[in-house]
């Protein structure tokens, strides 16, 4: 029996796309792109990619999943996690899963999905995701299938039955431990997540993932009543008062910032 | 369950006191119970609480459930949740409040699940809405970029506040409040992770959380030698610790401990100095509540400038020297 890990990944609207990129529809309660910038999978998921991969090339038998669940895909886009190493690819396509911002509906299909594809020893999840930057889907989940969770890390082994995980802290870290099956987030510091290689890529044209809804995986009506209520959705009202300090050169203006700190009784 | 009454918040103790986040929720908490005009209620946890249930009440609270078991002593995230949710089920809150710092982010969610409803974390304010009693909550969403005001269409509803958020209360210790001791009675075997070593990485001096003022650096120093030099320089001169971006901390340029931001601290300093720091959403989410924010960035586009009062458009390395220069000059 080969190590199985599970990879969550949500696709997102590009978090680095400039402010002119998108606007708020205060009414629709969204966030919605002016500009036709493709999305991305979520950087903090990219991480979780790489993790697993590092077990793979770690481990003689180790078979990655990804598990990704939202109302439509730009396959060029998720293509990319399979690209980069994994082996399969499980999709949850629904439209009834449009606007969900519900953490406990997202953890119920994704509960559902996994009890679905059956046997996995280790779930890897993004520490958030960043359009509703909600950082709980990966906590629900474990509760709801009785698992250990061990959050934000920055190193993630499987030793003898075991995950050991760097979690990373205020001032530091600790080395955190539970046994498989777990569930574990990670953050941008595990580091980069590797580009897809051409052998890879190949591999990956090959890969048709497999695609749910709600229905497939059992999914009820009821479930999908958020317990969440969105009332607003807007842009803080900013007034810009920035003061220009000026001299006759860089080094004046310098300077003359000091002295303004000084009269201000910042300094 | 229609006898959900008042506030419950889950406290925390360090060193044997109210850790500042609780004085702080107890704050928060205390201006929602007397909207709702219902009782607050803390629950602290520990294998022995000491004096903090004195403490909680007059830091507002008006009852203290004290939690007790061996297994607390080091507050698994595990043991926690499932302590806090048997005081829930004794006692059921209308509202729920946790710190957003390590434990509250893990726990809130976690508890919200078991109680089968909905939690909001890193909230910036919560407050009653009069017509109906449901908490409502503002959360930062999309990097920070936009804000979404939440509630729950039950409850209770769990919210993970921010710190700094507010000020705690004047302590009164005249005031008075009920204790009641709950003994957990957990079960070992419900603790799935261990934790086997912790490792401390940050530098020594102030605490970022704490400082009134910091000098924060960005990838616009180009390197992380300026961050050992003209950087450090002007932070010695003003007796400030150094934070950093996250473009930065990925370069490898300073440790994690330095990052300042959505995914790394929240500080609220009096004044907060940038340095080649561009300004994106994700970056000033952690440091929005800096009084005074100074910036000096080559780009007067910079999306900084709408966040200082106070702006540079140059090159720092001519700014920061001449800066700091100045600085000792006045003493
Ligand atoms: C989910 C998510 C979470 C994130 N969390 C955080 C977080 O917690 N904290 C954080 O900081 N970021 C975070 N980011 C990253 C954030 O989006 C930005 O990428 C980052 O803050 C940029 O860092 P910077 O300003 O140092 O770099 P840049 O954006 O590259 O800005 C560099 C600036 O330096 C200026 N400059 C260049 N040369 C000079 C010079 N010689 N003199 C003066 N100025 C100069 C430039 O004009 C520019 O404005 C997050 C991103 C995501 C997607
Ligand atoms: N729709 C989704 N599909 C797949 N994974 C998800 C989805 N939503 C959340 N996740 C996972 O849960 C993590 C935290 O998300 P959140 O709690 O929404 O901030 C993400 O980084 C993903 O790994």
């Amino acid at each position: 029996m080969p190590l199985h890990i599970i990879v969550t990944a949500k696709q997102v609207m590009d978090p680095e796309s400039p402010a002119s990129a998108y606007r708020v529809d205060r009414e629709a309660k969204r966030v919605v792109p002016t500009a036709p910038i493709p999305p991305v999978i979520n950087g903090f998921d990219e991480n979780g990619l790489e993790a697993a991969l590092r077990i793979k090339d770690a481990g003689d038998d180790v078979k990655v999943t990804v598990l990704s669940a939202g109302p439509s895909f730009v396959m060029d886009v998720m293509k990319k996690a399979l690209s980069m190493g994994t082996d399969e690819m499980v999709l949850v396509q629904d439209d009834a899963l449009d606007g969900i911002s519900d953490s406990m509906i997202t953890a119920r299909v994704l509960a559902l999905a996994i009890q679905k594809i059956g046997d996995f020893d280790l779930i890897i999840a993004g520490r958030q995701a960043s359009d509703w930057d909600n950082a709980q889907v990966p906590l629900i989940l474990a509760e709801m299938l009785g698992l250990p969770c061990i959050t934000i890390t920055r190193k993630v082994e499987v030793k003898g039955g075991e995950v050991v995980c760097e979690h990373i802290i205020d001032n530091g870290y600790q080395v955190v431990s539970a046994s498989l099956p777990a569930v574990v987030t990670v953050s941008n510091e595990l580091g980069e997540p590797r580009y897809p290689n051409i052998r890879n890529i190949m591999a990956a044209a090959r890969k048709t993932p497999t695609t749910w809804s709600l229905a497939d995986i059992g999914m009820s009506e009821s479930d999908l009543a958020p317990k969440l209520q969105m009332l607003d959705l807007y842009v803080p009202e900013k007034q810009s008062q920035v003061e220009f300090i000026e001299g006759e050169n860089e080094e004046d203006a310098g300077r003359k910032l000091a002295i303004k700190l000084r009269e201000a009784k910042l300094i | 369950m229609a006898d959900e009454h008042g506030v419950l918040i889950a406290g925390e103790i360090q060193e044997g006191r109210l850790s500042q986040s609780t004085r702080e929720l107890l704050a928060h908490g205390r201006g929602l119970a007397d909207a709702l005009g219902e009782e607050l209620a803390v629950a602290l946890l520990g294998d022995d609480v000491g004096d903090t249930p004195k403490e909680a009440i007059a830091f507002g609270a008006d009852r203290v459930y004290a939690v007790t078991d061996p297994i607390l002593q080091d507050t698994p995230f595990d043991a926690y949740v499932t302590a806090i949710h048997k005081v829930c089920l004794e006692h059921p809150p209308r509202v729920i409040l946790l710190a957003k710092d390590d434990i509250g982010t893990e726990v809130g969610p976690r508890l919200a699940c078991r109680l089968d409803t909905a939690a909001a974390q890193d909230c910036l304010d919560v407050r009653i809405d009069p017509a109906d009693k449901r908490l409502i909550a503002e959360r930062p969403v999309y990097g920070g970029s936009c804000i979404a005001t939440v509630t729950c269409s039950q409850t209770p509803m769990v919210a993970i506040v921010r710190g700094k958020t507010t000020e705690p209360l004047e302590r009164d210790d005249s005031r008075q409040g009920e204790v009641v001791a709950i003994a957990a009675g957990l079960d070992p075997s419900t603790v799935k992770t261990r934790m086997t070593e912790e490792v401390a990485e940050a530098s020594e001096g102030v605490r970022l959380e704490d400082a009134s003022i910091i000098v924060a650096g960005g990838r616009g120093l180009g390197g992380p030698e300026p961050f050992q030099a003209e950087l450090q320089e002007l932070a010695d001169a003003l007796g400030a610790p150094l934070g950093a971006s996250r473009a930065v901390v990925d370069a490898g340029w300073v440790p994690y401990s330095y990052q300042i931001g959505l995914t790394g601290k929240t500080v609220t300093p009096n004044l907060y100095i940038t340095v080649g720091i561009s300004g994106a959403s994700q970056h000033m989410a952690g440091c929005s509540g800096a009084k005074v924010i100074v910036a000096i960035n080559k780009d007067a586009e910079a999306n900084i400038f709408k966040d200082a009062r106070y702006g540079i458009v140059g090159d720092w390395k001519k700014v920061l020297p001449a800066l700091t220069e100045q600085v000792k000059a006045l003493g």
